[in-house]
């Protein structure tokens, strides 16, 4: 599984935006953090499908702590983006598209 | 018709007796013999006629498969309504409580989840007044 497929979805980025905001969540928590705060109200059985692709991704970690199976998001695959297409010092940020207009 | 009667599944009822009254803070409504098992009955201080709180014990294979299960997601198998989450957590934390789930604030509501100690978590929740 590839990282750019595994963040190609809206959920698994509200998954992963969850994770950072708190570390070692079960797959309850999420869900009820997914519906309330993002409005996705998908089935745990569908959350639970997307955290296997995100785990196969490399993006989350799962460890059991006590007897329950818990979750942690992990950043380093993302750094493979960021070597890829890295961002000059010098990156010139301005828009050339409205600097032609206004020209 | 009317909700009397809830129940959690509990390995050990006379353990289960304690936590429930001596850590959570539940009054003993009923406690009847019944040879190995007992009908045990909790109810809230704030609510001594309002729905009991079966403590069962949880003898039959399949509640502690599925039991485990539930576990295993985190998912809990009761909640109580509390005042204060917040409150309650640093409360039962200093009780020797395990949370899973620390209080979450989650829009409407505020929730956190513990391990009972007997098998079950248990979430407890605070509705979050009009701003």
């Amino acid at each position: 599984m590839d990282i750019y497929r595994a963040i190609a979805d809206r959920t698994r980025r509200a998954i992963l935006d969850e994770l950072v905001d708190r570390s070692g969540q079960s797959l309850f928590e999420l869900c009820g953090r997914l519906i309330m705060k993002h409005g996705i109200s998908s089935s745990r059985q569908a959350i639970s499908q997307h955290l296997d692709v995100l785990e196969a991704a490399g993006l989350i970690r799962t460890r059991r702590e006590g007897r329950s199976k818990l979750h942690w998001f992990v950043g380093t695959p993302l750094k493979a983006i960021g070597e890829r297409w890295p961002i000059a010092t010098d990156e010139d940020t301005s828009n050339p598209t409205e600097e032609g207009i206004e020209e | 018709m009317r909700i009397n009667l809830t129940s959690v599944s509990v390995d050990d009822q006379a353990k289960a007796l304690r936590f429930y009254t001596e850590t959570l803070g539940f009054r003993l409504k009923h406690n009847i013999p019944l040879g190995e098992y007992a009908w045990i009955t909790v109810v809230s201080e704030e609510a001594p006629e309002g729905t009991e709180l079966l403590l069962e014990p949880a003898e039959h294979p399949a509640v502690r498969r599925y039991r485990t299960a539930l576990v295993e997601d985190g998912i809990p198998l009761a909640s109580f309504a509390v005042d204060d989450v917040e409150a309650e957590h640093e409360r039962l934390v200093a009780e020797g409580v395990r949370f899973v789930q620390p209080p979450t604030d989650l829009g409407t509501v505020i929730t956190a989840v513990f391990d009972d100690s007997c098998g079950n978590l248990i979430q407890i929740t605070e509705e979050k007044g009009q701003p």
